[in-house]
């Protein structure tokens, strides 16, 4: 299908705009984080701070102990991370590979927890963690992971691995391997791709998480960066220039990771929707 | 004889094989599957029945004693005894009905433009999806900051162009569109999922309108809508979802103000249960949740069927 010249500009243009509008708090965000406070109260606004106050990156990530949220967020995603990894491979491969009866059935009431609104399982889990002594402990934010991994994540490799030919496996089964050969030594390596997806978006999750660890933890020294962030707020609430320069610094690696590993970002949210 | 019996024989053992067979591939399917069945039994089921007991309970944390109270905590909730519950719940469908729309259609036409052959397409693409990744928490400190009455961006901009400010978050009727408008922000997801929808139908069939003469209108009302209706019916479960459930920007942004104008059902359900440590009447409305999400889901399944066509399937 050929698009007019007309079309094609006008489409050009809408995008320009919209995606103007997109970037807006970016640089909004951006250029507040290195401006003092009389900076921020000049009108009209400027766009490009005169002189730049880069030492509000080194104020707000010190005013808060930023070092040790960062760390806290870091042991909780690496755990989440693993656990996920493994365990949903592991899962999607017997929801796919092996053919046992009953298996769809399944699969499909374990795919119906989706559908579950978090606030239901919300309360009797805390109190099962509390009760279990590990409130105010990384425990309950990283132990679920290591159980499926979460079935949005079982689903996409559940997918991914049907579109992988079965010739394989029978083949290998019939020279005598066993299914954990197959899986590590042919599953894995061929679907690096939606592995790669699986841990991205489980990084971003678990990274942005803020519901569990406000329930979780109660210390300050074992806050994450987006519970830090929140309290951060809650005591420098007028000090725009700090909170933005803190903000940035939590949106900063997402950005990182993202661009990184964009083209499985989109080939991923593709495998996802709908073409199963 | 001997042949006959040969035959039996063999039938027989291939019976077996198979069997042999079948039952291996049960026991590794199960065991590969068990972390997943055990999770669900343990973070889903389990809870969930769990929640629905406490829900007919006074459980108190710093209660000593708990006691089984039956339906008090529904007949309390719809008795309008606890004016809250009513506020939270019209406040979220409000929420709803004004976000739902919203995100499908502008999602809808931003992924028609991205599927268009413009220059620096994969550009584009990357700046409507980069918000959707940004930390909720840090995406309501840099929108608490835009919408901040006296220095913030949008209401500079609004009085540079001679148009009445607003106090976004901090008005009363204009907190619930303004909560809306930063979650607009995040619609990155929604727009690759319909571009990789628009992806799949086939050019030949627009070209069919161009040979009957029929403009971009006639394109997007007899091609592209109808063949995307799987899409818009997927994303559109998932936007209600999600959207009853909306709680840290309701946190950040409001903690329910101004006047508990912006009282989400789960920001209340939370305040409930941890601040007041109330979790048998937060059970109660848990359940409640549940409840609205599921007549809904099955609302919009019911009704797909007039609305959503699926390829290859027989009128």
């Amino acid at each position: 299908m050929r698009e007019s010249r007309l079309k094609l500009t006008a489409g050009f243009t809408s995008l320009l705009i919209v995606s103007a509008m997109f970037i807006v708090p970016f640089l909004w965000l951006l250029r507040s984080s290195v401006m003092d406070l009389s900076q921020i109260f000049i009108m009209p606004p400027q766009w490009i701070p005169k002189p730049f106050h880069f030492e509000n990156f080194k104020e707000a990530l010190t005013v808060v102990p930023f070092g040790a949220f960062f760390k806290n967020t870091l042991i909780i995603v690496a755990g989440v991370l693993i656990g996920t990894v493994v365990s949903s491979t592991i899962a999607a491969f017997g929801f796919s590979r092996i053919k046992w009866k009953g298996r769809d059935m399944v699969f499909a009431i374990l795919m119906s927890s989706m559908m579950l609104p978090g606030a239901v399982t919300l309360i009797p889990s805390f109190i099962g963690w509390k009760e279990l002594g590990f409130y105010d402990t990384f425990y309950p934010l990283i132990v679920p992971a290591y159980f499926g991994g979460g079935m949005f994540n079982i689903f996409l490799l559940r997918q991914f691995y049907m579109s992988i030919p079965q010739d394989f496996d029978e083949a290998a089964l019939v020279d005598g391997a066993n299914y954990f050969q197959i899986y590590w030594r042919i599953l894995l390596p061929l679907s690096r791709s939606a592995v790669i997806v699986v841990a991205l978006f489980t990084f971003l999750a678990s990274w942005n998480d803020f519901m569990g660890p406000l329930i979780y933890l109660k210390s300050d020294s074992r806050f994450t960066l987006a519970l830090g962030l929140q309290m951060f707020q809650g005591s420098y609430n007028a000090q725009w220039d700090l909170l933005m320069a803190a903000s940035t610094a939590v949106v900063l690696p997402c950005v990182l990771v993202f661009l990184l590993g964009q083209r499985f970002f989109l080939e991923g949210i593709t495998l996802t929707g709908l073409k199963g | 004889m001997e042949i006959s019996a040969n035959t039996g024989n063999s039938v027989k053992t291939a019976a077996k094989k198979s069997t042999k067979r079948e039952r291996k591939a049960l026991f590794y399917g199960l065991l590969f599957t068990s972390p997943a069945i055990l999770g669900f039994i343990i973070y889903t089921l389990g809870p969930m029945i769990a929640s629905l007991y406490l829900s007919l309970t006074d459980y108190n944390v710093f209660k000593d004693t708990t006691s089984f109270i039956g339906l008090d905590n529904y007949i309390k909730l719809f008795s309008g005894e606890d004016d809250l519950f009513y506020k939270s719940l019209g406040t979220t469908f409000y929420f709803v009905i004004l976000r739902v729309p919203a995100v499908i259609i502008i999602s809808f036409f931003l992924a028609i433009l991205l599927n268009m052959n413009v220059k620096g397409r994969a550009i584009f693409r990357t700046i409507i999806y980069l918000p959707s990744i940004v930390p909720a928490v840090a995406a309501s400190m840099i929108w608490l900051w835009l919408m901040n009455p006296d220095l913030g961006l949008l209401n500079m901009a609004l009085s540079w162009l001679h148009l009445p400010t607003s106090n976004w978050l901090f008005g009363e009727g204009s907190v619930i569109p303004s909560i809306v408008l930063t979650t607009l922000w995040g619609i990155g997801g929604t727009v690759i999922i319909f571009l990789a929808g628009l992806s799949g139908v086939p050019k030949s069939y627009y070209e069919a309108i161009d040979v009957d003469g029929g403009g971009w209108y006639s394109k997007l009302r007899h091609i592209t809508i109808p063949m995307l209706t799987p899409t818009i019916f997927f994303n559109t479960i998932m936007t209600i979802i999600g959207s009853f459930q909306v709680f840290s920007e309701a946190y950040i942004l409001t903690q329910g103000g101004p006047n508990n104008k912006s009282l989400f059902f789960v920001f209340y359900l939370w305040r409930t249960a941890f601040r007041d440590t109330e979790m048998g009447y937060a059970s109660a409305l848990a359940w409640v949740l549940f409840i609205i999400i599921m007549i809904f889901t099955v609302l919009v399944f019911k009704t797909s069927k007039s609305w959503v066509h699926y390829e290859g399937e027989k009128q």
